[in-house]
């Protein structure tokens, strides 16, 4: 029992992680069209602004500062190298090909290839019993934060005029445009929030997992595409019921399994979405 | 004239490993020395590799992102045959490339029922599923992430050693010649341009009667079988399979090379691969002595990528076409 | 004239679907754009509001517009309801509404009065609409705001003969104040709104004239549009 209940919270732990770069990734997809590659890299810099802040001015200043830096890199990157190629889909996909390559390079050189041990508030090295289950508080550090982006989210989508262009973009934003709507600013707003998304889970994966290298955004990010593809591309809902759903599968696999099975089930797990709903688990994109 | 430039080319290249020519700042040693064929060898491969898989991305159109996976079986198969097998080379080979032929028409028969980027996705985490198990080393069999060295017991006493090296290149050779006479002999046939029909609208294709589907797979499986003889080609040069040759990275690297050398073209992804390797290569070697990101290959290649993307587009031949028609 | 087309030409995918259109939109009334399927009627409003990249010249309101944004056209007076509607049918009716309103005043009372159903629905998905409830909602997006052009593309596609008539007869009112570029199938529709028409064959003008010499000569109406007697 005591072990199901730490499989349940470290999955779900996982999940979150999952659905905070699914989340962002989803979005940018659903509206911008763009399959963004360089996901990972907004990841990876947030999580070492962090780490390259928090010993000079501590957590409370750094974590801020490490979801700012993905934030401001997705927004730069929208700007600067997205932008001109809208209309162009297969460009923007291999710009942030190149993008991913080249940038986690530019970390290797700055901080070497190897981990670095990651930062983390005391509280979060603690754990606390459950039945009999002795669960490190890290990963309600990551449940919780998910729960509230989740809601935050649903809230930006549901109640602000900015959300409910996004939701109206994700369906179709030539329609957008024509109702005298500069989309195009959306998709600037979309790329910040998936940067500052994907910030967040850089700095709680560097918590979680106690280190971070420069690769660490890329091998997450499959798994987050994954989520994607799963939950319905543009669909936030959708990207938060399929991270838990591939968070627990993987973590219950891979441990009653043999090790790498839960990896494989995950993909198996694809496959059987897209044979029985091409379009995912969400039934529309719309519902966000 | 033009037409003579890939004639010139491969007489250059037969020609080759009887020079004895130095080219300082290109190569260390001269043309023939081993260390020099033997790179030749991978940028050749990987001119091959590269063009194999432009059938599937310039051709077709289909961007896939899990090519490496068939390039890691074609590698990791022959070599468990070779190596924990025992089994001879050439019935390593025509034992993974079949395999690996089948392995991508059951994979091919998922994927393709999607299409456009969840196509892309969809065999992205495929190919992930081989980069976990290889790193895994299920049994023994794939050396984990140290790879699998090739048991030279197992070649041809012609293909094992330093002195040998120039068969290597000759290997090499054979296979960038024969994945371009399968790749332009489809470009020549019917085949070729109902390919890029569907690449373009494949609701034309469907009107002609033809299966999209099946083409589609069609052109998937044949580049999955050359991509799984250009890793068995591979590993023979290196001495090995790595799991490099697994991993998303390559992949990306494969798409690269096709858009810098100008996807689609008949000598684009040729071209695309045979210099992303050379730099690649070259880079690493002298890339001590650079300073900062300048020392790492891939933020180099990446954005020059980035900057072909923009700037350049049609690729290298893109630009030296034009270039031509200026002159 | 609130909108003139120069010579205006389209190529997509390798096809060269406008040839060269040149025609005049009247500041006033309805003008129809017709035509067999596929001789670019669609294309050509798209083309005027920059959705697919076009040479040649448009001016609306007398300034050149080719290659403005199609967000920046739009804000500048141009209501557009598109062919098959386009809504948004994961957003409710008032979200759908709302998110077409551009000016801080904008005319609800116009919209409940022609479409008191759309009142009621408000907190109805676009989407489980019947086809001439998103026609409404789709119409209504344009009245919201003050234009002096409306684009509108094949508005009584596919809706029952009862739903036809009643969109007709509120693009007539809506005509009273604002000029409209029609393009519509349904020739019946045309005689009942319609001053003027433009047709289009095979990316081309071929004739401009009042709707009622066109329509009242059957012969010509064959040859030009392919259809009998309307």
């Amino acid at each position: 029992m005591s072990t199901v209940i730490l499989l349940t919270l470290t999955g779900l732990g996982l999940a979150a992680l999952y659905f905070l770069i699914a989340s962002g990734l989803s979005l940018v997809f659903g509206l911008a069209g763009v399959l963004n590659f360089a996901h990972g890299l907004f990841l990876s810099i947030g999580a070492y602004a962090t780490w390259w802040a928090a010993p000079r001015w501590g957590l409370a200043v750094a974590v801020p500062l490490g979801i700012a830096a993905g934030a401001a890199t997705g927004a730069l990157v929208e700007v600067v190298l997205i932008r001109p190629l809208y209309k162009r889909p297969t460009e923007q996909v291999l710009v942030t090909v190149g993008l991913s390559l080249a940038g986690v390079a530019l970390l290797q050189s700055v901080w070497g290839a190897d981990p670095r041990t990651y930062p983390r508030p005391a509280w979060a090295s603690e754990v606390t019993t459950i039945g009999s289950a002795q669960v490190p508080d890290d990963r309600f550090l990551l449940i919780g934060t998910a729960v509230v982006v989740l809601l935050a989210l649903l809230a930006f989508l549901h109640k602000t005029r900015y959300g409910l262009i996004i939701r109206a973009g994700v369906e179709n934003r030539d329609m957008v445009s024509a109702l005298g709507i500069d989309v195009r600013r959306a998709f600037t707003l979309v790329f910040t929030i998936g940067g500052a998304l994907a910030g967040t889970a850089g700095v709680l994966g560097g918590m979680y997992f106690g280190s971070v290298s420069p690769g660490q955004g890329a091998s997450l990010l499959i798994f987050a595409f994954i989520v994607v593809v799963i939950g319905g591309l543009g669909s936030v809902t959708g990207s938060a019921v399929a991270a838990v759903v591939v968070g627990l599968l993987q973590q219950f696999v891979n441990y009653y399994g043999t090790a790498g099975a839960g990896d494989v089930s995950v993909v198996v797990l694809l496959a059987l979405v897209l044979l029985l709903r091409p379009s995912g688990l969400a039934r529309t994109a719309a519902t966000a | 004239m033009k037409r003579f430039v890939p004639l010139l080319v491969l007489v250059a290249l037969l020609a080759l490993p009887y020079s004895t020519l130095p080219v300082p700042g290109l190569f260390e040693g001269t043309l023939n020395s081993p260390g020099t064929l033997q790179m030749l060898a991978i940028c050749l491969v990987f001119g091959g590799l590269a063009l194999g898989y432009d059938l599937l991305f310039g051709r077709a159109g289909l961007l896939s992102f899990g090519h490496a996976l068939y390039i890691a079986a074609g590698a990791y198969g022959t070599d468990i045959l070779v190596s924990h097998a025992h089994w001879p080379l050439w019935a390593a080979v025509a034992a993974t490339v079949p395999a690996v032929a089948v392995l991508a028409a059951l994979l091919g028969a998922v994927a393709l029922r999607t299409t456009g980027i969840a196509f892309a996705m969809v065999t992205l985490a495929f190919a992930q599923v081989g980069w976990i198990v290889v790193n895994r080393d299920p049994g023994g069999l794939t050396g984990g992430e140290e790879g699998l060295p090739l048991d030279s017991a197992g070649l041809p006493a012609a293909l094992v050693g330093v002195a040998n090296t120039v068969n290597l290149y000759w290997v090499a050779l054979a296979f960038l010649l024969l994945v371009v006479v399968v790749v332009h002999g489809i470009d020549r046939a019917p085949l070729g341009r109902v390919l890029t029909g569907l690449r373009d609208d494949e609701r034309r294709v469907s009107v002609l009667g033809l299966s999209a589907y099946r083409l589609k797979l069609g052109t998937f499986v044949l580049a999955g079988a050359l991509a799984a003889l250009g890793g068995a080609v591979h590993a023979l040069i290196v001495g090995g399979a790595s799991p490099h040759l697994a991993s998303a990275d390559l992949t990306l690297s494969l798409i690269v090379m096709a858009v810098l050398g100008g996807a689609g073209t008949r000598w684009g992804a040729v071209v695309g691969g045979v210099v992303y390797a050379y730099l690649d290569q070259r880079l690493t070697q002298i890339g001590g002595g650079l300073p900062g990101p300048l020392g790492q290959p891939l933020f180099i290649l990446g954005t020059l990528f980035v900057l072909a993307v923009y700037f350049a587009p049609g690729g290298l031949t893109g630009v030296l076409k034009r270039r031509g028609r200026l002159a | 004239m609130i909108l003139r087309l120069r010579d205006l030409s389209v190529r997509l995918g390798g096809s060269h679907i406008l040839q060269g259109v040149t025609f005049d939109v009247p500041p006033a009334g309805v003008t129809a754009l017709l035509g067999r399927n596929g001789v670019g009627k669609t294309t050509t409003l798209r083309a005027i509001l920059g959705e697919v990249p076009a040479s040649g010249a448009v001016e609306f309101g007398g300034e050149p517009v080719l290659g403005r944004p199609t967000h920046k056209l739009v804000r500048s007076g141009l209501g557009y309801v598109p062919e098959d509607r386009c809504v948004f049918g994961g957003l409710t009716v008032a979200e759908n509404l709302r998110l077409a309103v551009r000016g801080p005043d904008p005319d609800y009372d116009t919209v409940h009065e022609l479409f008191p159903e759309l009142r009621a629905r408000a907190g109805q998905r676009a989407g489980t609409l019947s086809g001439g409830q998103q026609q409404m909602v789709a119409i209504a997006r344009v009245l919201l705001n003050r234009n002096r052009l409306l684009l509108v593309d094949e508005p009584t596609k596919g809706l029952a003969p009862a739903v036809v008539s009643s969109v007709a007869a509120v693009l007539a009112r809506v005509a009273e104040h604002v000029p409209i570029l029609l393009v519509e199938q349904n020739l019946a529709v045309v005689r009942r709104l319609a001053a003027g028409a433009v047709v289009l064959e095979a990316g081309r003008v071929a004739w401009t004239g009042t709707a009622s010499d066109l329509l009242g000569d059957a012969g010509r109406t064959r040859t030009l549009l392919g259809v009998g007697r309307s």
